[in-house]
């Protein structure tokens, strides 16, 4: 074991660059010709499939299934795509035990059941690979659409939008394209530049034009956007992070865990990024998981995941959960913090248990302290800098149907909206059906929503 | 324990799973091999006429059906007779015999339709210790076209001949292996009989093309951008041979001839299906060819547990279905069930109702919940619910008591009738006046 990796304090180069390599790779390989098929080979083709119904994007999977077994894949990712257009990134991201898989009769059968999420990667990763875009524009409809951000919810707009033969510009606010699938989920499930290399897959559509570095509020703003623009549909997700509220909060190194994923990302050495010894995540749900597993993977000695309520609550589905565990993170539930000790740094940092009651969550006299030279917050996300103008509901922009907000001519959807899921795959489902609507609005055509 | 020694017309095996000719069955190693894995008994693969022997095709000669999984469901084969010198035969059945003379070992014979060919390979043969002959009246590809095999077995005449010839030229068992690409099977079965065989063996395989390559348009196996008709074996002929055989052994004219069953034999229980009907053995082949010789020791333990637990000998067994099988209008027509779904070993996938709603009589209603329940009043018993349904005994058929109501015709459940007195049979409307 090198010295490095017992360092104390937040320093890079816990491990070495092989051991770094190592611990990054993807996390499920992808299934191989003859994995596909064996795994296709499981699914019963159900009649009114509940696992279409579990998916958010109603993607037709007993359909797909069939057309890799019968070994057309490129089909079958046709079946996909034309449900969800990030497909390849839901196949990674989605938490399929929870959604189609969980709701497959082979779970109920034998606890087992088809793989969907892999077979979506083995057909949608096979068509991706090709030279050249599989859909083409419908003829020009001479609308010019705008879309706030270039996530799963803005490019799944985006594309529709630009299938439909209109002209879209995405205003985004980072310096490249993806949303959270570029920033905000862990490196091991979607290795090698695929968010980037599905967006420009997506891209390849044509009509989209997307602008980075213009934020809503800062370089454009809602009336010039509706001023210059037939429609406008906004995806920008959530831009804040909800604090600890404990005292000490500001100690250095107590940071959010969506900005140490981003770094993370964003790295072009993982060796270079510092981690600290003795980890403590805040917060229970996918971003928590990641933060964690990924500090562990950067050679952080001791990871803890603290969540304020029981396990059973957590935003985390119990792969994802078991996945940390396996990781070697420390699951510590219904404790929340109160106090982040230390000199300047953060040191320690004292939770107390809680206990629910039909009042809710409250505080007891039990505490403890963690060893901590690095603490994530990972405790839900904000909406910020929205328009005045349009209407909120519990923190989100309000819609109503297909993703249609207070004000004429806006929609909305993903994470930014109220009601949804926090999920990639949702994303994608409101920001398809936003611009079906849009579409539907501007030239009097049909919607056509799978589902 | 269920005594498994089998004696049939006469010879003698420690089981009744004997290997078919074939492939496998070609050479004195897998013969061998085949002994020390367990077999009873094999038939082995067809001699030709002395002389330059026939030559294969040096390109695929098989081809195959996959299930899931890519389970072999059926395998085709263009593979002639032994392209082997028929001394070499000789040779090596000898000194297999000699080293195994408890097992069976039956020489599977085709020559050319004279007498004087079927004298000659007979008295060739005479000393080799072999057991028995079979008369190859079946192969299907090649030696067709040369007067042999399978247009031997088509026309009823020839095959009567050729076993009299064989009757009366050799003192072994004779066994005929009928081609099943014939339209009534019993035909050739009264013909061997009357030609004084002692036994038939069936099926021999069924012309076929398993596949087409979408590429080069051509049949598979291809050899060199072409292909030929094979004979179809393995578990998906099995329906077939299973026919076959019990139309053989209820026919009046042939019923009480040994018969050999072959076809799809895969499992013990494939094995106790041809016995029941009437086979008083089984020869395997594809079954070995996929999975190798230690198939047959799944065969003997699965027969002796299943004789055992139902404390049958295996004589209780053969032929024991036989007089089970019969004629369309003597089934019963008074014989009412209902499908029954167990909704507690439902996996909910629906299969049932896309079954019955979209291709049969919409008895099955789909509830809030993905609960599937059956429609009496629409459920005409055709089973396809029970055979789609991938959860096994999930649904069931219910006999309804006689007397019980049936809910689809309003009438209630009567004694044994047939259509041979039911009175929408104009022919019993005729007979009744």
């Amino acid at each position: 074991m090198s010295q490095a990796r017992l360092s104390p304090g937040v320093v890079p180069g816990r491990l070495t660059p092989e051991q770094m390599a190592a611990n990054f790779v993807d996390v499920a390989p992808p299934l191989d010709r003859h994995e596909a098929h064996v795994a296709a080979d499981r699914c019963y083709f159900c009649h009114d499939a509940p696992c279409i119904t579990a998916c958010p994007t109603s993607i037709d999977i007993p359909l797909f299934i069939r057309q890799i077994a019968t070994d057309t894949p490129d089909a079958a990712a046709m079946t996909i795509f034309h449900a969800n257009i990030l497909g390849g990134m839901c196949a990674r991201v989605c938490p399929t035990e929870n959604l189609c898989e969980g709701a497959c009769v082979r779970e109920t059968a034998e606890g087992k059941p088809v793989q969907i999420g892999a077979l979506q990667r083995y057909a949608t990763d096979g068509l991706m690979a090709q030279e050249g875009h599989p859909f083409t524009r419908a003829e020009a409809t001479g609308k010019r659409i705008a879309v706030v951000g270039a996530g799963p919810a803005g490019l799944s707009a985006a594309h529709r939008l630009a299938a439909k033969g209109h002209d879209v510009t995405i205003f985004e606010a980072r310096p490249k394209p993806g949303g959270l699938n570029e920033y905000g989920i862990a490196s091991y499930k979607a290795v090698d530049g695929f968010a980037q290399a599905e967006v420009d897959w997506l891209l390849g559509i044509g009509g989209i034009t997307i602008k980075n570095d213009h934020a809503l509020g800062r370089q454009i703003t809602l009336e010039s956007l509706q001023a210059d623009y037939d429609a406008v549909f906004l995806g920008m997700g959530l831009g804040g992070v909800n604090a600890l509220r404990a005292a000490g909060e500001d100690r250095q190194h107590v940071t959010d865990a969506v900005s140490f994923i981003r770094d993370l990302r964003q790295a072009t050495d993982l060796v270079t990024l510092p981690v600290g010894r003795d980890v403590v995540v805040i917060g229970g749900g996918m971003t928590a998981v990641d933060a964690a597993v990924q500090a562990k993977l950067l050679g952080a000695e001791n990871v803890t995941i603290v969540y304020r309520r029981g396990q059973d609550r957590m935003g985390a589905s119990r792969h994802e959960q078991d996945h940390a565990t396996a990781s070697g993170v420390r699951l510590i539930c219904n404790a929340a913090p109160v106090a982040i000790h230390g000199n300047g740094a953060v040191a320690e940092i004292e939770f107390c248990y809680t206990a629910s009651s039909p009042d809710g969550l409250t505080m007891t006299e039990d505490r403890f302290r963690l060893k901590a030279d690095q603490v994530f917050r990972a405790i839900g996300q904000t909406l910020d800098g929205t328009p005045e103008a349009i209407a909120l509901e519990g923190g989100k922009i309000a819609v109503s149907g297909p993703g249609r907000t207070s004000i004429e001519g806006v929609w909305a959807g993903g994470d930014c909206t109220a009601g949804g899921d926090d999920l990639t795959v949702t994303a994608v489902a409101q920001g398809r059906d936003a611009a079906e609507d849009i579409d539907a609005h501007l030239t009097g055509r049909p919607v056509s929503i799978p589902g | 324990m269920a005594d498994l020694r089998s004696n049939f017309i006469g010879i003698k095996s420690p089981n009744p799973f004997w290997l078919a000719s074939a492939p496998p069955t070609d050479k004195e190693y897998n013969v061998r091999r085949a002994f020390q894995a367990g077999w009873g008994g094999v038939v082995w693969k067809t001699l030709g006429s002395e002389g330059p022997p026939v030559v294969n095709v040096n390109g695929p000669r098989y081809g195959v059906i996959h299930g899931a999984d890519r389970r072999v469901l059926g395998i085709n084969n263009i593979e002639l007779i032994t392209d082997r010198p028929l001394e070499v035969n000789l040779r090596e059945i000898k000194s297999v015999k000699r080293d195994y003379p408890d097992r069976a070992l039956i020489i599977s014979l085709m020559v050319p339709c004279d007498e004087d060919s079927w004298r000659d390979i007979l008295t060739k043969i005479e000393d080799t210790g072999a057991d028995g002959v079979e008369l190859n009246f079946g192969c299907p590809h090649g030696m067709a076209e040369r007067g042999m095999g399978a247009a031997v077995g088509q026309v009823p005449e020839y095959i009567e001949m050729v076993t009299r010839w064989v009757k009366k030229h050799s003192r072994m068992p004779c066994i005929v292996k009928l081609t099943p690409n014939i339209t009534d099977v019993t035909k050739p079965a009264e013909a061997a009989k009357r030609g004084g065989a002692d036994a038939v063996s069936l099926i021999n395989t069924i012309n076929s093309i398993t596949s087409v390559d979408l590429d080069l348009f051509a049949p598979q196996p291809t050899i060199d951008g072409k292909g030929s008709h094979g004979g179809y074996c393995g578990p998906a002929v099995k329906p077939i041979a299973l026919n076959m055989v019990a139309e053989i052994a209820r026919n009046p004219a042939t019923a009480g001839i040994p018969i050999s069953g072959i076809g799809g034999v895969t499992t013990w229980r494939d094995a106790a299906e041809f016995m029941a009907l009437g086979a008083g053995n089984v020869q395997v082949c594809t079954a070995a060819m996929t999975y190798g010789f230690k198939v047959v020791q799944e065969m003997i333990s699965g027969l002796h547990d299943y004789l055992d637990s139902h404390d049958m000998e295996m004589s209780d067994l053969i032929g024991r279905a036989t007089p089970n099988v019969t004629d369309w209008q003597h089934l019963n027509l008074n014989y009412v069930t209902k499908a029954v779904i167990d909704q507690d070993a439902c996996i909910s996938c629906g299969r049932c109702y896309a079954a019955c709603e979209d291709t049969s009589h919409q008895a099955i209603a789909m509830k809030p919940g993905r609960v599937f329940e059956v429609i009496e009043e629409e459920c005409v018993a055709c089973n396809l619910c029970v055979d789609v349904c991938p959860v096994e005994d999930c649904i069931t058929m219910r006999e309804l008591d006689i007397g019980e109501m049936d809910k689809r015709t309003g009438i209630p459940r009567g004694e044994y009738a047939n259509w041979t007195t039911h009175p929408n049979n104009p022919m019993a409307a005729r007979a009744a006046e």
